[in-house]
């Protein structure tokens, strides 16, 4: 079937819309995370800080503008029911609504093309919206995920492949290393996703899908969800505090995603998302109706 | 811990007063510059077309809506990781006489001795932080070097109480960061030292 224009339009305007209104505002759980850490950072700078970072989360909202000015590069990770009837129309309609929110935010524009060296302009490159698709069988939804992989959260990420006998505990030390390092850079207080597999690739595609699960939340392994806890109680007690400058906690939490190892690999990723985890979920039904999950009660 | 409201240009004076963990507002003339900024003044050899003595550097990209007629509206603004103008800072305050570094994330020795060579200091902003600070810039004077693309470009910022800059590296050779960088890695050793035999899940 040739690609629908109306469909296209219709669905590009609501996902813009989307996108504009994560860019100056951050999802109902990090926002509680961030108000309860606030509450427990008391000494040194940390309280001007978090007095900026609650300040500028309102002046983003009332004056309609994007929290931070790095909108960082556009990902989309999408979760399409096999039944969603505009299937040939997701695609086009992800990167026009990229390009739509580029004016209308207005986002950076941050796409930079590999070995040419030039700013595109409009957010639009090769692979870029990134867009990563998976299939949800009997289903007729579509389930977008977009998040804002801005520069310095970006930079703490990395993947390496151990020797499984380096074990478990190698992984929290390269996390702790990337973390007490570049952590600092990446606007703390983060978010830090762990994917866990057998090669470098699926550990850090899992490293940045465990930034979309919730705050607070675990994984539903018991040993998995320890080790989460472990690390998250670890780095706090090195006091990374907001902005690096110190403070009683590191971190929002530690999120881990895993797939099955090979016996003679134990690879793992690491991403961090800023305090400003500009994530945003919505579940949008084949008459455009949506459920815009991250961010409730919010109308687009 | 004291606090200072500069007006610039700033005189070396003034800079001498200033120590790591003290607050600076800055009212005046602020620049941004970053990656290709830097390159452009310090490798490619090329004189900053705008008059930076005594101002402040803003290692920032910031979003700009063209209005038209050369004229700007700012919308959102804030630090970005100054540590990748580590290897020219130094050389470009020498260059340019700039004597206030604004960004986050703190820089490594080679800017340190920068500072004390040229009695300067660097400042963080709150990252993230972006609404508040465009808030706190009156206007956009102008912009440089715009073929680098909105990011990488010298935007002109007439600012007013701009902050809180928090000093990060005084003209003394004191730097904040790399202080807190040593507690951190001490309390990082302490940390994997409690987890030895937690993780033990191969068993
Ligand atoms: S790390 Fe996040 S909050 Fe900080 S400047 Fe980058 S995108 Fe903005």
């Amino acid at each position: 079937m040739p690609q629908d224009k109306d469909t296209v339009e219709k669905l590009s305007e609501l996902i813009s819309a989307f996108i504009c209104y994560a860019a100056g505002h951050l999802p109902d759980d990090v926002r509680q995370r961030l108000d309860e850490m606030s509450k427990i950072e008391t000494e040194g700078f940390a309280p001007q800080i978090y007095d900026c970072m609650r300040k500028n989360m309102e002046m983003a909202d009332i004056l309609a503008r994007p929290s931070c000015q790095d909108t960082g590069l556009p990902q989309f990770f999408a979760r399409v029911g096999t039944k969603y009837p505009y299937l040939d129309e997701v695609e086009a309609s992800l990167i026009e609504a990229v390009k739509k929110a580029t004016i209308r935010a207005p986002l950076r524009p941050n796409a930079v093309e590999v070995f040419e060296e030039y700013n595109t302009g409009n957010n639009i490159g090769s692979h870029i919206p990134w867009i990563d698709w998976e299939l949800v069988p009997d289903s007729d939804e579509l389930e977008l995920y977009f998040y804002m992989a801005g520069g310095g959260c970006s930079l703490p990420g990395m993947a390496k492949v151990l020797m499984p006998l380096e074990g478990y505990e190698g992984i929290a030390k390269a996390v702790f290393d990337q973390m007490t390092t570049y952590g600092v850079n990446a606007c703390p207080p983060c978010l830090v996703g762990i994917g866990i597999a057998g090669s470098a690739e699926v550990a850090a595609k899992l490293s940045k899908k465990a930034l979309l699960r919730p705050v607070g939340s675990s994984n539903p392994n018991p040993k998995a969800a320890q080790m989460e806890k472990l690390i998250e109680d670890g780095l706090n007690s090195v006091g990374l505090g907001p902005g690096g400058f110190g403070g009683k906690l590191s971190c929002m939490g530690v999120n881990i995603e895993q797939a099955s190892r090979h016996p003679a690999t134990l690879a793992m990723g690491l991403s961090t998302a800023c305090w400003a985890h500009r994530r945003a979920g919505i579940r949008i039904k084949p008459d455009y109706g949506y459920d815009f999950f991250t961010h409730k009660g919010v109308t687009l | 811990m004291s606090t200072f409201h500069f007006t610039l240009p700033v005189s070396d004076e003034d800079i001498k007063k200033v120590r790591i963990g003290d607050i600076v507002y800055v009212t005046g003339l602020v620049t941004t510059g970053r990656d290709d900024v830097h390159h452009r003044v310090v490798v490619s050899g090329k004189d900053s077309p705008v008059d930076l003595k005594g101002k402040a550097i803003f290692h920032a990209g910031p979003i700009m809506k063209d209005l038209g007629d050369g004229r700007y509206k700012i919308i959102s603004v804030g630090p970005t990781t100054s540590m990748r103008m580590e290897k020219a800072e130094a050389e470009f305050l020498a260059k340019t006489g700039a004597k206030i570094v604004i960004g986050k994330g703190g820089m490594g020795p080679k800017t340190t001795q920068g500072c004390i060579d040229n009695t300067a200091i660097c400042t963080i902003f709150p990252g993230g932080c972006a609404v508040v600070a465009a808030e706190q810039c009156n206007d956009v004077e102008g912009v440089e070097w715009l073929d680098l693309g909105m990011p990488e470009a010298m935007w002109k910022l007439n600012v007013e109480e701009f902050g809180p800059l928090i000093v990060s590296i005084d003209s003394y050779g004191g730097n904040l960061i790399e202080d807190n960088k040593k507690l951190f890695a001490e309390r990082k050793e302490q940390a994997l030292a409690d987890l030895k035999g937690k993780l033990n899940y191969m068993s």
